[in-house]
């Protein structure tokens, strides 16, 4: 009853948020429920049916966009999370601040830069050094701007992270490299696989980049769904669709969650 | 070449901290408490093996700031040594330089005469209790505690052992499975003790280590501290801004103000005999009283004060005649009927009841100073405001300041 | 390893302040180290290349010839006839345009939606608070063009939209799409999450009893809000706002599929530059002034961080 007193309170927020929330989720549902339609027409039901997934799943360019996808993805993830955590330990724990800030920009770089931009300013630079293989060109664009994606949650984790630990752990005769295995990855290994896990989402989601770099043999999942998306909306992509959308809302919970939890530990 | 200097002496076996290792290896079988520090045996005559550490004329600065300037003392071995002083006086600064985590611009630390400056933290036999414990929030208080020994190369069985004895001696014995998150801070404390003692370290370092806990535990910790130093015998460097902790455990103590050792001696040195005016006040609670310094004898002067009194004082080594500083403690003024020999007159110009004392704020020829008087009876708190009462100073604890 | 300090320049061997900079500082060159040779190479060097290619001449088969013209600024303004007069076109300039006004709508959009969000959240109780943020990211997992699609069939033909307003009268068969109004839609849609996200967290870290102490001297809470939560939370906002204006102008998803061919914005037409090789000196001209823009923004809002600093 106090509530009503409560200064911090301002009426028909409850109401607004959960219009929000509703014009956040309503669209990802309108697809989940199209995706059962047996109508080939979207928006025409007609009756409940999975025969979509089913021919979705059978779908050869599906697969093949599909394993293109996770190739990059996994390759740029390592190479991404690798180079954040260096550059983490190096900006949080070193020690001169002017070069700190501009090494902390420039992996933050393709943050702030719009992607289309540095997509096509990779494609020239691709051509003008006449780099062919398709594959490699897209791990290297992909590398670069999954790099702030992880670069932040581990930075985030290090900054947080007291270094009393270090030092308690140096003090007690750890050689740095025992410090780095048995105190400062153990630590900041949440940060570290949430930050791998938004690289390897943003690398999967990526459109541009990919479009701009991919030619013949390396269609990546995004690029073909486009090219699907052109033909016009089917019941096939809308099943295609409600897997993608659950495959990310799983992958993306749990990097959320260990975030979480990590943080938790640390209080 | 660093590295070797450090190792050799280590393994000499007539060093006064190997008789210790060899002692407190054996403590659980034998009788429980010893009293004494292990006292420094005959055997060892030269300089340096009375001293756990040196530190020579060790200057810190960063930027433009001068952190410490030129600073030279010497902890001794088996002692339970204090360094006090302000925020931002340096100590912290010089206790990290001792752990290893700083490096001294000029200057060099040697501990047992080995010379430490270079020699990276996880070489020292050196460990730190830090002010927040930093207790591995990953591990077990088992893993942390076995965590040096591990890195020593300890073998199994041992590291099992010295471990189980390790939180038998801080009564931690049944959380042993636990991790840091589920203690308190008293226990955190104890665990952070157990974990730096547990490798036998050459000086243990305490960064104000029970400034996170409450005013009780803090009293019941004073104790538990005083009592692991000396059944150990281990050199304690402890670090605190608290005169109150100092004064009741140290041995020794070195009051740091601005950079530099203010003064060096044992608590009651510190507090009865101040050489200068930042000791004088940052310890304990003093009057500065100019005085006119009329003869100086080694030790001792003539002076009078504002108040007509001639008496003849204490002071460090040689003052010159002239104008200087008096420090008297409020408790070292009688007044009233407790007055006696070289008395004047001041007006009460107010009191704070404190209890167990009562503060007089007192004034005559237009200088003010404080005075306390313990409540014996209940009349001890009878002087009013705005009388006169008769006062003296306790002439022996006095001290003439040097300028 | 101390090697390593006194022979580097950047790594003074005296620190400039008390930092700990702890067992890890020498380290620090070696460190950064991959990340540089990575972001220079694929990040920097190709920047560099770009600027210098919207001054190259188009090549006789695609690609471009070095040398240094305006031809594909010029391109932005005027059409060369074939006599070689130039004739003023507004088409490009209608592009930049639009693009400017739809970044700009799409920010004030999601900020109007933002605020009170994010204001609602920040006073739930903690474990409530944890889940509305949750949910609150989590759109921004799932990949954009899913995300654009879902509009795609919301408002499409036979989509829930028009079915929507064909119940209160309107004619069957409409569609909305293939207009500005369908590529901001989309494009509100999937920036939200990037302004709510630091406004919440500005308005987390607002101290409550400042709320309180205002309404203590007085204010309603139109002043309060006004005087006292908007001025504390604006760090928050400038944040929200970088965040969403700055990908909205480099757009190319939105316009491409909810605009169709026809409404283009700067970043659907970089790419069609690109795509069938047709102009690329034209194409990275475009591309370097829209970096132009998001340079401007940045630095406006940098600077204005930068006086904050100053003067609190």
């Amino acid at each position: 009853m106090s509530d009503r007193n409560d200064v911090k309170r301002y009426p028909g927020l409850g109401a607004l948020s959960l219009l929000f929330f509703v014009y956040l989720y309503a669209p990802l549902a309108v697809v989940v429920v199209y995706s059962f339609n047996e109508n080939r027409i979207t928006g025409v039901w007609t009756q409940f049916s999975t025969k979509w997934y089913a021919s979705a799943l059978q779908n050869d360019a599906l697969m093949d966009a599909l394993k293109t996808s996770l190739i990059v993805a996994v390759t740029a993830t390592v190479i991404a999370t690798t180079i954040a955590l260096s550059a983490a330990l190096a900006i949080i724990r070193g020690r001169d601040l002017r070069f700190r800030r501009v090494s902390e920009t420039v992996v933050n770089l393709p943050l702030l830069l719009p992607e289309i931009v540095l997509a096509v300013a990779t494609l020239i630079l691709f051509s003008l050094i006449g780099l062919q293989n398709g594959m490699l060109k897209l791990i290297i664009a992909h590398s670069a701007f999954c790099t702030p994606f992880a670069f932040l949650p581990i930075r985030a984790r290090l900054q947080g992270m007291s270094l009393d630990f270090e030092e308690a752990a140096s003090d007690l005769y750890a050689s740095r490299l025992t410090v780095f295995r048995r105190v400062t990855l153990p630590l900041i290994l949440p940060g570290l696989f949430s930050g791998a896990m938004l690289a390897f989402l943003i690398s999967m989601d990526d459109f541009i980049t990919s479009n701009m770099l991919s030619s013949g043999g390396t269609t990546t999942l995004p690029v073909y769904i486009f090219s699907l998306i052109r033909a016009g909306t089917s019941p096939e992509l809308n099943a295609i669709a409600t897997m993608l959308i659950l495959a990310s809302l799983i992958l993306a919970t749990i990097a959320l969650l260990v975030a979480s939890r990590g943080e938790r530990d640390h209080e | 070449m660093v590295i070797d200097s450090l190792k050799k002496p280590s393994r000499t076996v007539f060093s006064p901290f190997s008789n210790f290792v060899a002692r407190f290896g054996r403590e659980q079988t034998a009788e429980i408490s010893t009293p004494q520090p292990v006292p420094c045996q005959d055997e060892s005559r030269q300089m340096n093996q009375q001293n756990a550490i040196e530190v020579v004329g060790v200057s810190k600065h960063f930027g433009t700031f001068r952190a410490l300037k030129s600073i030279s003392f010497e902890i001794r071995n088996n002692e339970f040594f204090t360094m006090l002083g302000p925020s931002g006086c340096g100590k912290t600064t010089l206790l990290r330089m001792l752990a290893g985590f700083e490096n001294p611009n000029e200057g060099t630390i040697l501990l047992k005469g080995r010379n430490l400056v270079d020699v990276p933290p996880h070489k020292r036999r050196v460990n730190t209790v830090f002010q927040s414990y930093a207790l591995f929030p990953h591990m077990t208080l088992e893993q942390n505690v076995a965590f040096g020994l591990e890195n020593l190369g300890w073998d199994k069985s041992r590291i099992r052992n010295r471990v189980g004895e390790m939180l038998e001696r801080v009564h931690m014995s049944d959380f042993a499975r636990r991790k840091p998150a589920q203690l308190s801070g008293g226990q955190r404390q104890r665990v952070a003790l157990a974990r730096a003692l547990a490798p036998e370290p050459e000086v243990l370092l305490l960064d104000e280590p029970l400034s996170a806990l409450d005013l009780k535990l803090r009293q019941a910790m004073r104790n538990e501290l005083r009592n692991l130093q000396r059944d150990t015998g281990i050199t304690f460097v402890f670090v605190t801004h608290d005169q109150e902790e100092a004064l009741d455990m140290s041995d020794r103590i070195a009051v740091l103000g601005d950079g530099e050792v203010q003064q060096l001696g044992s608590p009651t040195q510190i507090y009865e005999e101040p050489v200068n005016r930042f000791v004088a006040d940052f310890v304990g609670e003093t009057n500065f009283v100019e005085i006119e310094v009329l003869e100086s004898r080694d030790g001792w002067a003539t002076i009078r004060t504002p108040f007509g009194q001639v008496m003849t004082v204490p002071t460090p080594g040689q003052v010159q005649p002239g104008m200087a500083t008096l420090s008297v403690r409020p408790e070292k003024i009688n007044l009233g009927n407790q007055a006696q020999g070289n008395t004047f007159n001041a007006t009460v110009i107010g009191k704070n009841y404190m209890g167990g004392y009562t503060h007089y704020i007192l004034e005559a020829n237009g200088i003010e100073f404080r005075a306390s008087r313990r409540n014996a009876s209940r009349e001890g708190d009878t002087i009013p405001v705005n009388s006169t009462v008769s006062v003296d100073f306790v002439q022996a604890a006095v001290r003439v300041l040097a300028s | 390893m101390s090697d390593i300090a006194h022979h580097d320049p950047v790594l003074p061997s005296v620190a400039a302040e008390p930092s700990r900079g702890g067992i890890w500082r020498n380290l620090a060159v070696w460190g950064l180290l991959p990340s540089w040779l990575l972001m220079g190479f694929a990040l920097l060097v190709p920047i560099i290349i770009i600027a210098a290619v919207s001054f190259a001449t188009r090549g006789a088969y695609g690609g471009f010839d070095w040398g240094f013209n305006l031809a594909g600024y010029r391109q932005i303004l005027f059409n060369e006839g074939w006599t070689g007069e130039l004739e003023f076109t507004p088409q490009y300039m209608v592009i930049i345009l639009r693009t400017l006004l739809l970044a700009g709508t799409t920010t004030l959009l999601c900020l109007l939606m933002a605020v009170p969000v994010a204001y609602y959240i920040a006073n739930q109780p903690r474990h409530l608070k944890t889940i509305l943020v949750y949910l609150v990211t989590l759109p921004f997992w799932i990949s954009m063009i899913l995300r654009i699609y879902a509009w795609m069939i919301i408002l499409g033909r036979h989509g829930p939209m028009p079915r929507l307003l064909e119940l209160f009268g309107a004619p069957g068969g409409l569609s909305f799409m293939y207009n500005d109004g369908a590529t901001l839609a989309a494009m509100v849609y999937t920036y939200m999450p990037l302004m709510v996200l630091p406004v919440f967290a500005s308005i987390e870290k607002l101290d409550g009893t400042l709320i309180e102490a205002a309404h203590d001297l007085y204010g309603n809470r139109w002043i309060t809000l006004r005087r006292v939560i908007l001025p504390l939370t604006a760090p928050g906002i400038a944040a929200g706002a970088i965040l969403v204006f700055v990908p909205a102008l480099g757009a190319v998803l939105e316009p491409t599929l909810m605009g169709g061919g026809k409404q283009m914005m700067m970043g659907s037409l970089i790419q069609l530059q690109f795509g069938g090789g047709r102009n690329w000196p034209f194409g990275a001209a475009i591309a370097m002034t829209l970096l132009i823009f998001v340079t401007i923004v940045l630095i406006l809002i940098a600077r204005r961080a930068a006086m904050r600093e100053v003067t609190t």
